[in-house]
């Protein structure tokens, strides 16, 4: 009996060997198109300022691409296993004042810092909580927990920003430092890669999301899944919230907002990302918010006002969504 | 496990009584069956009958309201996918509970990964790879590569990937739920080659679920035709022909229309 597989064309078909099949195999991956299209904006931006490679505006770069990119590293796993989370912008700006509150109640800002982060980690809980047990799509749950936390935040606040507690090393650790965040960024961005492909929560939220039957059928608690996504989601945005605090030195009610959320999403389906889960990748994140922040500070050094960068920005994601979804066609993906 | 239970001809599976009901439909209306190792039991019925409901409880899928399912002659309680597997009960379901987004490597070892060794349970790629080309080999499924993604096979591929997982998983018993379901005639014949194959191991109790009397007839040993949720016949196959089913299915519907 000869079940021999014809299918060319895939993504890691093959053993087409050197530099030419290599070059084949990288293009036809997700990521690959916006990788291309990441160089090609520092190239562009440094060529037309010579200011844009230069440290003080890298910390800056960096600076617009780190919170996005780990709000990104949720939004995909959400993503992917089909669900999305849009109030994750309003614990961004809750955290802070949860640490702040901590603190100001004496504990150590490292304590305060947990409290912070368990917090948001029980919104992610009551996100999924409500969405897997009352059945309502996760849109719906986190778009009420989107004016919900910012009413929570107002009121803690009572509106006002509050100075950041803790020593000099532990800010200059937690986004003082002016590439403190996006180390921290890689660091998330490197540990969720190897969650997404190297671990069975990575396989079992890309098959959750892929064929959610077959994915119960193989016995994969598809709710715990998605429960840990939503924790996942809401914590790594508290975290990032706390790093912006650091490195303004302050905090601020109305910071993140649904902003960062849609950024950190866009980055994600920008980095190839399937809109209609089963597929997505990490990496494809990173080079998503990489191009979303380049574009952003290479606009500005330009001098574009902020008007018709908003309209560039938004025609750059509209195009990369169509892009994502046709590409995805024409890889063969999505086709149950 | 005694070694005379694993011999052949001795029961494998047993369900009796089995009902299930989903709110107000009764899918299963006290459902009995059994298959022996080595033995191969068709089940025929229309659309509706209650043959997936039956499988999706002999793998844990599902829970009975009640009945009870018997593995090597023990009364058991299956109450999830792994607990039904852990008896080596194995099932290749209608819908081939595959992802087409995953390699076909990925989609072999869904939910059983091989990992690495070392505090951070990583999937051992490389190992899942070679067991999974093994594995094909094993059942006679050749493939381009097992990296290729489930979504690009054919209809009959796929279908061996679903089967070569049940088996490649070691399974005691196999549940087949309509694996020659929308295939062509050469898709089909390797299909019943594999099956046939397995067969002839003699130590898996294979349940097929079938539209063809015909073909049912000729590769099982025993079918059970199921109607509204109930066993209404029962037979070895060579003491019954497609006529006489067609016969009982037949008069089962006028008497359930005069009823
Ligand atoms: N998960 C479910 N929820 C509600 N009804 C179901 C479910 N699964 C099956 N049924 C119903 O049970 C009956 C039997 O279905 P099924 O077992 O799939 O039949 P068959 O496989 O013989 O075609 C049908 O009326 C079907 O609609
Ligand atoms: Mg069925």
């Amino acid at each position: 009996m000869d079940h021999t597989a014809s299918a060319g064309g895939s993504a890691n078909a093959g053993p087409r060997r050197g530099i030419a099949g290599r070059l084949h195999a990288f293009l036809l991956r997700p990521e690959a198109s916006v990788i291309v299209v990441a160089v090609v904006l520092v190239i562009y931006f440094q060529f037309a300022n010579a200011n844009f490679l230069t440290d003080a505006n890298l910390q800056t770069v960096s600076q617009f691409i780190a919170a996005p990119v780990i709000i990104a590293c949720g939004e995909i796993m959400l993503l992917i296993c089909r669900e999305i989370d849009l109030s994750v912008g309003q614990v961004f700006a809750l955290a802070p004042f949860v640490m702040e509150r901590a603190a100001h109640a004496g504990a150590p800002v490292v304590l305060a810092i947990v409290a912070a982060l368990a917090v948001c980690a029980l919104i992610g809980f009551v996100i999924g909580l409500i969405t897997i047990r009352l059945k309502v799509p996760s849109f719906i749950t986190t778009l009420g927990m989107l004016f919900l936390i910012t009413g929570v935040t107002l009121t803690i606040s009572r509106g006002f920003p509050a100075d950041t507690p803790g020593g000099p090393l532990l800010t200059n650790i937690m986004g003082n430092w002016g590439y403190a965040e996006i180390v921290w960024a890689l660091g998330v961005v490197l540990v969720m890669h190897i969650v997404l492909r190297d671990t069975r929560w990575g396989l079992h939220t890309i098959a959750t999301g892929g064929n959610v039957i077959a994915a119960a059928e193989a016995g994969i608690n598809i709710n715990r899944i998605r429960m840990g996504n939503f924790i996942l989601t809401s914590t790594l945005g508290g975290f990032a919230g706390l790093l912006e605090a650091f490195r303004i030195g302050s905090t601020d009610p109305l910071a993140g907002g649904s902003n960062i959320m849609f950024l950190g999403v866009a980055s994600g389906v920008i980095g190839g990302t399937a809109i209609a889960g089963g597929a997505g990748t990490i990496v494809g994140g990173l080079v998503g918010g990489i191009v979303l922040g380049v574009l952003q500070d290479g606009f500005t050094l330009q001098g574009i006002n902020a008007f018709t960068f908003d309209i560039i920005i938004g025609a750059a994601i509209l195009l990369a969504m169509v892009a994502n979804i046709h590409l995805a066609r024409l890889r063969g993906a999505g086709q149950a | 496990m005694s070694t005379t239970a694993m011999s052949a001809g001795t029961e494998a599976l047993r369900a009796e009584g089995i009902v299930k009901t989903f709110g107000r439909i009764t899918a299963l209306n006290g459902v009995s069956m059994h298959v022996a190792r080595g033995e191969m039991l068709g089940i025929l019925g229309d659309n509706g009958a209650g043959k997936s409901t039956l499988m999706k409880i002999l793998t844990g899928y599902h829970q009975p309201t009640s009945g009870q399912v018997f593995v090597n002659g023990a009364p058991v309680d299956l109450g999830s996918v792994d607990q039904a597997r852990a008896f080596g009960i194995e099932c290749v379901y209608q819908d081939l509970a595959l992802v087409n987004g995953l390699s076909i490597y990925h989609n072999l070892f869904l939910n059983r990964e091989i990992l690495r060794r070392g505090p951070f349970r990583l999937l051992d790629h490389r190992t899942m790879r070679r067991r999974a080309q093994a594995a094909l080999e094993d059942i006679g499924v050749t493939v381009a590569s097992v990296d290729l993604e489930v979504g690009a096979l054919s209809g009959g591929q796929r279908q061996a990937i679903a089967v070569a997982r049940a088996v490649a998983s070691n399974a005691r018993i196999l549940l087949l739920d309509e694996p020659l379901a929308a295939m062509g005639a050469r898709e089909a014949g390797l299909i019943i080659d594999l099956i046939e194959r397995l067969k002839a191991r003699g130590d898996i109790a294979i349940v097929m679920i079938a539209h063809n009397y015909a073909q049912t007839l000729e590769i099982c040993d025993r079918v059970m035709l199921m109607q509204h949720g109930e066993v209404t016949y029962e037979s070895h196959a060579a003491e019954t022909s497609p006529a006489e089913l067609l016969e009982i299915v037949r008069r089962e519907y006028r008497a359930a229309r005069a009823g």
